[in-house]
């Protein structure tokens, strides 16, 4: 396996720019012939094509490989890109800057800066450390887990670029708004103490000389980790999703998750929070339910409800945070996602 | 040599561990390897996103888990 991988992995290294071009031509040719290929793929099936068992299996075997080549092209690429932001680059960029533009430059550095969810706190302390104003601290911690390319790469797979741009700047949104608004609320009083106690430190950092093969290597790694993780949710969410397309009955849904009940969206925010999922296994569900006569709104809420907001989270931030401080936190991003919920369903 | 993990405990700490373990039995390397799992012990080293390798007090590695290459490297040259 070493052996074998070996020299493919040091081509692109040497020839980055001749890899990144095939690659790319080659992505483009495979995603052309994918609807062709689910298509004869049901019509070779004993299935008829326009029974409940025709659908769901069309919109499965289309829908896997779409999603699975778009988050493979998209994690690549973000992963190139990640390598230009690490956490500590970014804390030097937000170190010392006044609330107001600041947080709309932390948000947007929250899709872009790589961070594994448990680094979460360590990265809420080297913020607070280096002097970055407690508000420019939350609109990144809320952006960077709201805005991720899975769930931007998803929307955009099934439900075209118009929702994932709307996701995309919803999501800022609340990032910016709540977090100045716990900016304003001056609560740097609810840091747990040792926290506020720590010392001061300087948010220097050292500009690693990174060469466009190594930014590639960063991308494949980026690939290896992020859809070997979660292609099995998506497998899931599609198949769950493809029974629903395939068996529910048309505006079945629409009663209880549709825009004429005004009470489905702070429901959809109350059941999303402690669920802890991730954007895989829910989008590819929440495309069915739309199909279904859910309100798109009410949908939306419930996404971010339970991407943003997850309970294992508030108890690791429990360890640096006062209770205070962390029931603001979910109050002004839940009270964020209602009003996303409301002027969606209004608007739509 | 003294190798210490910093790592509040997610997966990603636990695979660090384990994977700079194998090499070292592997290349039969002694190590003394030391997880930190306290957070105030943790920011003493200035790492903001763990998993982080510390080796001989000297911070080599953060944010991820390392590659097999990185750890030979660190092993080869104690």
């Amino acid at each position: 396996m070493t052996t074998l991988s070996a020299p493919l992995k040091s081509w692109p290294s040497r020839q980055p720019i001749v890899f990144l071009i095939l690659a790319a031509v080659a992505w483009l040719a495979l995603y052309q012939t994918l609807n062709p290929a689910a298509e004869a793929l049901v019509a070779a099936l004993p299935v008829d094509r326009a029974s409940h068992l025709g659908g769901a299996l069309q919109f499965f075997l289309y829908d896997t490989p779409k999603v699975l080549l778009l988050l493979t092209g998209v994690v690549f690429v973000m992963g190139m890109i990640n390598s230009y932001f690490t956490p500590e680059r970014t804390r030097a960029l937000l170190a010392g800057r006044s609330e107001g533009a600041a947080n709309v430059m932390a948000a947007s550095l929250g899709i872009v800066t790589p961070f594994c969810s448990c680094s979460a706190v360590p990265l809420f302390i080297g913020f607070v450390q280096a002097g970055v104003p407690l508000g420019v601290t939350f609109s990144f911690l809320i952006s960077a887990p709201m805005v991720n390319e899975v769930a931007l790469t998803l929307l955009f797979g099934m439900f075209g670029w118009k929702i994932a741009l709307l996701y995309l700047g919803l999501g800022l949104g609340v990032a910016i708004v709540a977090g100045w608004v716990i900016g304003r609320l001056k609560m740097e009083a609810y840091l747990e103490d040792w926290v506020r106690d720590m010392p001061k430190m300087s948010a220097e950092f050292e500009a690693t000389g990174m060469t466009l093969g190594d930014r590639i290597e960063g991308g494949f790694s980026a690939v290896r980790e992020i859809v070997g993780k979660v292609w099995p949710y998506i497998l899931g969410g599609i198949a769950l999703g493809a029974l629903i397309h395939g068996y529910v009955p048309q505006d079945f849904l629409a009663s209880f998750m549709g825009r004429d009940a005004w009470w489905s969206v702070p429901l959809a925010v109350v059941i999303g929070v402690p669920m802890y999922t991730n954007a895989a296994g829910v989008i590819p569900i929440v495309q069915a339910l739309l199909a279904k006569g859910a309100a798109l709104g009410t949908v939306l809420a419930f996404m971010m409800s339970v991407i943003a907001l997850s309970l294992p989270e508030m108890i690791i931030l429990r360890k640096v945070l006062k209770v205070r401080l962390i029931a603001t936190f979910v109050a002004v991003v839940a009270s964020g996602i209602l009003l996303v919920g409301f002027v969606f369903n209004a608007v739509l | 040599m003294d190798i210490k993990v910093l790592g509040t405990g997610c997966a990603n700490c636990k695979a660090t561990i384990a994977l700079i373990d194998q090499i070292a039995q592997a290349k039969g390397v002694t190590v003394k390897l030391e997880k930190m799992e306290e957070l105030r012990d943790i920011m003493a080293y200035g790492v903001m996103s763990t998993p982080g390798v510390v080796i001989n007090g000297k911070v080599v590695h953060a944010g991820g888990i390392p590659s097999r290459d990185k750890i030979e490297h660190w092993l080869a040259a104690a």
